[in-house]
């Protein structure tokens, strides 16, 4: 009997990436970079998170011919982006061959009120959250790996920080409560029930949880780290920045190495000029990806 | 007691450190390379081996990880770990720590939509192991010294050769600890022999 697609399969696949940073690339030249830096996946996109703010009108699933291209260039696996509620996009990536699939806020979504039944789908779904209710709104729908949302494309690891903060501090709310608080405490945040049980009984979420939105430096990846992340997303902040591929291996080992400070204090030296990056005060509420989305 | 690190560089290093205790063992995360001198069996866990080999290159691991088994310490590869181990790679002009005479496909089975489980028999193991492959390799070619434990569709998927260990699979991911529980018998072995 041989099954393929099932929970530990596609949970599986995730735990594989922990430790380690995965890179928004826009054409296999920029894939390669990556997987030489050391990256354990590329995100395989039309335009980076940064570019597509700035770009404004309706952000869509990339071209298959770039998907294409990044998925014939490494051996990494590859990820890709649908629109949030976007079935076909979805399906279209998922028959493409990627490796992943990041059901994403940075691009515009497809449904204001569904996210897509990931559990009936073979490969596996990245989703963000900012708080415990979505991370387990997500689960429950299939996904089998989390990310923060952060803000991203700014280049502001503020949200990210908030995000990952949130989610720990609910985990350990939930797991010194008693059992008869947690239906309501599923009621208050809207999450299933049953999934609260488990998390609460093993003080940890069912899948791994990722940082994303916003790092921008090797100390900001090391911060998220610190903070509990099991690895990170890199989007804008590597291909934005004037040494793409010193910066992209700076990340890397940041990442492994999260509490050597003297080996970041040397990895961030002569880096270059890092991304512009944006101050959350000057983000109009529509400009808000995160909110794009609960 | 006997120690066995995981290699914490990248990937499945939790689940490894979880099932080697629960063989009744303890077990270390092992992040610099003069940590090996602490262990008596190393674990080279699934994650992506050619992030794990930046990184053992960069953090000097390479010459250390091979002395390690070159004093007769047991070392046991999944998954990318076993990439690592091989001594040669398909369609790649080097391989990496070249522990293990024979060859690898990497990536064999397909990407991850072909990524599957299946019950296997492993020689000395099990007859019924559930095993999880993701993106899994398969050794395409084994040396005289090598001994295939297991097969899957006629592909070796486990072997061993003296006291090195490898499995294209993930027996870190499931509660059957029979897997690992027999790496925990080859180091206390190797104990014994070494001390003699």
């Amino acid at each position: 009997m041989t099954n393929r697609g099932t929970e530990r399969v596609k949970r599986g696949m995730a735990e594989m990436q922990k430790g380690g940073v995965i890179m928004d690339v826009v054409n296999a030249e920029q894939a390669k970079i990556a997987e030489e830096a050391g990256a354990v996946a590329v995100m395989a996109l039309e335009r980076v998170p940064s570019d597509i703010r700035a770009a404004g009108g309706v952000a869509r699933m990339a071209d298959p011919t770039i998907t294409e291209e990044v998925l014939n260039a490494v051996s990494i696996p590859v990820m890709a982006k649908a629109r949030i509620g976007h079935i076909v996009e979805a399906r279209v990536l998922e028959a493409m061959g990627v490796d992943y699939i990041d059901e994403s806020e940075v691009l515009t979504p497809a449904d204001e009120v569904y996210h897509l039944s990931k559990s009936d789908y073979t490969v596996p779904f990245v989703c963000g959250c900012r708080n415990l209710g979505e991370a387990a709104r997500r689960i429950g729908e299939g996904a089998s790996m989390l990310r923060t949302k952060g803000e991203p494309g700014t280049g502001n690891i503020v949200e990210a920080v908030s995000h990952m903060r949130q989610v720990q501090s609910e985990i350990r709310r939930l797991s010194s409560m008693s059992k008869d608080e947690v239906m309501t405490y599923a009621k208050e945040i809207g999450a299933p029930f049953e999934l609260l049980l488990e998390i609460r009984e093993e003080g940890r979420l069912p899948v791994v949880n990722f940082a994303a939105g916003g790092i921008a430096t090797p100390s900001d990846a090391a911060l998220m780290m610190e903070l509990g992340a099991d690895g990170v997303f890199v989007g804008s902040g590597v291909f934005k920045s004037a040494n793409p591929a010193k910066f992209a291996k700076a990340i890397v080992e940041a990442t492994t190495h999260y509490q050597d400070y003297t080996l970041i204090a040397e990895l961030s030296k002569d880096l270059g000029k890092a991304m512009q990056g944006l101050d959350m005060s000057t983000l109009e509420a529509h400009d808000r990806m995160q909110d794009r989305s609960e | 007691m006997t120690t066995i690190g995981v290699l914490a560089l990248q990937g499945a290093v939790r689940e490894h450190i979880r099932t080697v205790e629960a063989c009744g063992v303890q077990a270390v995360e092992i992040k610099r390379k003069e940590q090996l001198n602490e262990v008596d069996g190393l674990i080279l866990p699934g994650g992506e081996s050619t992030t794990m080999r930046r990184l053992i290159d960069s953090y000097g691991f390479f010459d250390a990880i091979r002395q390690f088994g070159g004093e007769g310490k047991p070392i046991f590869g999944t998954c990318a770990g076993l990439i690592l181990m091989t001594s040669a790679i398909e369609g790649q002009e080097q391989a990496h720590l070249g522990l293990m005479d024979m060859k690898v496909a990497r990536n064999a089975f397909g990407r991850q939509v072909a990524s599957f489980e299946a019950e296997l028999k492993i020689a000395h193991v099990a007859e019924d192991f559930n095993a999880v492959f993701i993106r899994a390799p398969y050794i395409t070619e084994a040396g005289p010294d090598v001994e295939v434990l297991a097969t899957y569709q006629d592909r070796i998927v486990a072997a061993q050769a003296g006291h090195y260990l490898c499995a294209a699979f993930h027996p870190e991911l499931t509660d059957d600890d029979r897997f690992i529980a027999y790496f925990v018998q080859m180091v206390k072995k190797s104990l014994q022999t070494l001390a003699s």
